[in-house]
């Protein structure tokens, strides 16, 4: 199965109450509105997916996602100047985009070698890379927004086609490509395999650490692409654009029913818990409940999908 | 002295146990015989207070008793050591030893240095020479099995279960156990003792329970009956035993080992291996024999390997040199390792049947790097029907099988990368006698076809079954070497039992 039953239960049944409750739930500008608002937490939640079915998480997708946004931003409005040589390189969108990409890329697969040649836990190392991205973020803005990026960069954000907006575009282009890659190729089935039981995966000839590390550098680049899907819509890199954005990606994974402990989840599953939370907080904005108790009310969510998934697993086996 | 009528235990709608009758008496070593999945391990946990949820009753000294969790067992007398290890791998013996009954000052703070001290007297007992504070990580699973015994051993229990207490140790440290099993059943307690290695049982117990699919067959006095009784009531039919193997002249040479030095030093982890030089033949099945911390295991692994750090010596394969860095080395060199441990080494249990046998060899069923389905199917298929695997589908997930078919699953991943050399370590590691037997055909089919096969088991009656010649180790160096028609249970031992004792 894609997806878990009572997962889809549970959004079928949110969305009816949201209905119910509300006028404006069910109609298309708002349904348009929450896939729009989700679109960057599935980019993040997808890379966090593959990372925790190894068996491990990354905690500086949120800080990796600012550090590339703003070196996007800054490279297409500033370029970059090199006082040493007295060079100046100017950058094409595409440039500036890539060069975001690279940026979260690095310092994943920099994680990845942390975790794989030095065996600091993935925990700590992505600790330690959540406040290094912040502070390269602060370093290279100087703790100001860089705004004004042109109408061309803010499409990304802000455009539409066929009807649809163009990051639900995108994510929905990174869903599938993650879809394809765990249930189609050699690095799904080396995920799992290392998540399910990393000693049998590395006496079967499995290349652990290449694995790993690819991981990580994917979980980057996913999370700069989130970081240039952020800039771009405000037309502007926030200095905190992100902030805790892991945690919401890694509650997406966890309530799409990934084991914390690596081997087990689908992408599916993820997608399924980055909607929900999404319509719940849509549906709490709706309802006018105040944003504490919106905080209050998603850690209770997490904590029940939990529990019922463990409830399930106990009764099946 | 405990008595157990009637009793009943499905699992969602599968009977496991069918009114199962057991009586266990004081000062005597009662077997339970069955194969795997006879009811057994269930029977006992109803027994230890694991399960709770029964049909049926239970007598302990006449009162009818019911006990709702373990504590309540244990503080009624009866301990059980598991199959399964349940040690905590971060704490030390000593730690592992008195969890959950540590001893306190007046003041509630641990009594650390009475702890340390019964743990020592209880090591010295089992003749485990080990700091009681080394961590149970460090330990070898033999080793683990030994501490299990010693806590079992703490609580002074007048019924004591031992589930398969010697699948993992060798027999050297069987000896002492037995010695132990003895002194306990002189002392009038009652011994429940479950084994799939019949020898023992006649070596050691005075009664025995034959179960078969959830039902008693049979109980009487060991004496009495012989080893094929035994068999035919666990099978229901009687079993072909592999038939001994010759010391046939193999003439292609595969495998040449030339002074192989290992050294691992660790706080309590210590292997040498010492100019170890052997060869190995096409076709020819190798047995290596040795006692524990003999270096047998570590021998398999430099083969593949894993110890690239720590060994120095020549390999080679069939007359080219080769350099082994890492398994995937060994791999292309076209060796292949079936771990001792399959669970902890061999499969990735939450995968299925199919995904467990195709790890190895993923690059053979890509077409434009993706996973062809058809093919990946179609090599499962070709194993599930070659090796006879037992299992519902090729999408059960591994964990549901059974050991023997789990077993035979290992095997399947590594004959896929169509090795030349196959290394078993202990092969039919807590595997019951009929699913032995297929893996015993199976593996002597494999050398049949050209397949050098070095098998390394700490138990004797294996290695005499099919090895076509065997190999000593004693404290990492070779210490005999003969051909099968020379090897006897004497010979063998006596070269494998250490010199500085």
């Amino acid at each position: 199965m894609l997806v878990k039953f009572q997962s889809l239960l549970a959004l079928v049944l949110l969305c009816f109450l949201l209905g119910v409750m509300t006028d404006i739930f069910f109609t298309y500008a708002n349904l348009i509105n929450v896939m729009r608002q989700i679109s960057v937490n599935i980019c993040i939640s997808v890379g966090m997916t593959l990372v925790i079915l190894t068996g491990g998480i990354d905690l500086s997708v949120g800080s990796l996602l600012a550090l590339s946004g703003a070196i996007t931003a800054g490279l297409l409005k500033f370029g970059l100047e090199l006082p040493f040589i007295d060079t100046f390189i100017g950058f094409t969108l595409f440039g500036a985009i890539m060069a975001g990409i690279i940026t979260g890329t690095s310092l994943g697969a920099f994680n990845g070698l942390m975790i794989t040649r030095f065996r600091v836990p993935p925990f700590v190392a992505t600790l330690a890379m959540l406040t290094i991205g912040r502070g390269l973020t602060m370093l290279y803005t100087k703790g100001f927004p860089i705004s004004g990026l042109g109408p061309q960069f803010s499409y990304l954000g802000t455009g539409w086609f066929l009807g649809i907006p163009i990051p639900v575009w995108i994510s929905l282009i990174v869903v599938a490509i993650a879809v394809f890659i765990t249930n189609k190729t050699r690095l799904g089935r080396y995920i799992y395999a290392i998540g399910g039981n990393e000693s049998a995966a590395a006496l079967s000839g499995i290349n652990i650490k290449k694995i790993k590390t690819m991981v990580y550098a994917i979980a980057g680049a996913l999370a700069a692409v989130g970081g240039i899907i952020v800039t771009s819509r405000l037309d502007s890199a926030q200095p905190n654009a992100g902030n805790s954005y892991e945690l919401d990606a890694i509650a997406a994974v966890v309530i799409g029913g990934t084991s914390l402990s690596g081997g087990k989840g689908t992408i599916g599953g993820t997608v399924l818990g980055a909607i929900i939370i999404g319509v719940l907080n849509n549906g709490l904005v709706l309802l006018n409940v105040s944003p504490f108790w919106q905080q209050v009310i998603k850690g209770v969510v997490i904590l029940l999908a939990i529990i019922i998934d463990k409830y399930n697993s106990k009764s099946n086996g | 002295m405990l008595v157990a009528k009637n009793i009943s235990k499905n699992f969602g709608g599968i009977k496991a146990l069918e009114r199962v009758n057991l009586e266990i008496d004081r000062g005597k070593v009662n077997a339970i015989i069955g194969e795997n999945g006879a009811g057994k391990s269930t029977l006992m946990k109803i027994l230890s207070g694991v399960y709770a949820d029964y049909e049926g009753d239970i007598f302990l000294h006449g009162n009818a008793i019911r006990f709702l969790n373990p504590r309540q067992a244990q503080e009624a007398g009866i301990a059980i050591i598991h199959q399964e290890l349940s040690l905590i791998p971060q704490l030390t013996i000593t730690e592992n030893i008195f969890l959950g009954r540590e001893l306190t000052h007046y003041f509630g703070g641990l009594n650390q240095k009475e702890m340390r001290l019964q743990t020592k007297k209880l090591l010295q007992r089992l003749k485990l020479d080990l700091n009681p504070d080394t961590p149970v990580y460090r330990l070898k699973v033999g080793q683990q099995q030994v501490v299990e015994i010693a806590k079992a051993l703490l609580t002074n229990a007048e019924v004591i279960i031992m589930d398969e207490p010697t699948s993992a140790i060798s027999d050297h440290e069987v000896e002492i156990l037995f010695r132990i099993i003895d002194d306990l059943r002189k002392e009038n307690k009652a011994i429940v003792y479950i084994s799939h290695k019949l020898n023992e049982l006649f070596k050691i117990a005075d009664c025995y329970t034959v179960l078969r699919d959830g039902k008693t067959i049979e109980s009487g006095e060991m004496h009495g009956v012989n080893k094929e009784d035994i068999i035919r009531k666990m099978v229901g039919r009687n079993v072909e035993i592999v038939g001994n193997p010759i010391a046939n002249n193999f003439t292609d040479d595969l495998l040449l080992v030339k002074d192989l030095n290992l050294k691992i030093s660790g706080i309590s982890k210590n292997v040498k291996l010492s100019d170890i030089s052997l060869h190995l033949k096409k076709g020819e099945i190798l047995g290596i024999f040795g006692l524990m911390g003999a270096g047998r295991t570590e021998f398999l692994e430099s083969l593949f390997g894993m110890h690239a750090k720590d060994s120095t010596g020549d390999i080679f394969v069939e007359g080219t040199q080769i350099t082994l860095k890492n398994p995937s080395d060994a791999i292309r060199a076209g060796i292949a390792l079936v771990p001792e441990d399959r669970k902890k080494d061999g499969l990735v249990l939450g995968l299925n049947v199919k995904n467990n046998i195709s790890l190895t060899v993923l690059d053979q069923i890509e077409t434009a790097g993706i996973l062809s389905e058809k093919k990946e199917n179609i090599l499962a298929d070709k194993y599930i029907g070659e090796l006879g695997i037992k299992t519902s589908s090729k999408k059960q997930l591994a964990k549901n099988l059974s050991g023997g078919n789990q077993q035979k699953v290992v095997i399947s991943k590594w004959l896929a990368t169509h090795p030349r050399i196959l290394l078993l370590d202990e092969p039919t590691r807590g595997i019951d006698v009929n699913a032995k037997n297929e893996i015993y055909k199976l593996i002597t089919a494999l050398a049949k076809k050209g397949l050098g096969i070095i098998m390394v088991s700490s138990e004797l009656p294996e290695i005499l079954a099919i090895s076509n010649r065997v190999v000593v180790f004693a404290e990492g160096v070779i210490t005999a070497e003969m051909p099968i028609s020379e090897a006897k249970e004497e010979n063998i031992l006596q070269a494998a039992i250490p010199r500085s004792v």
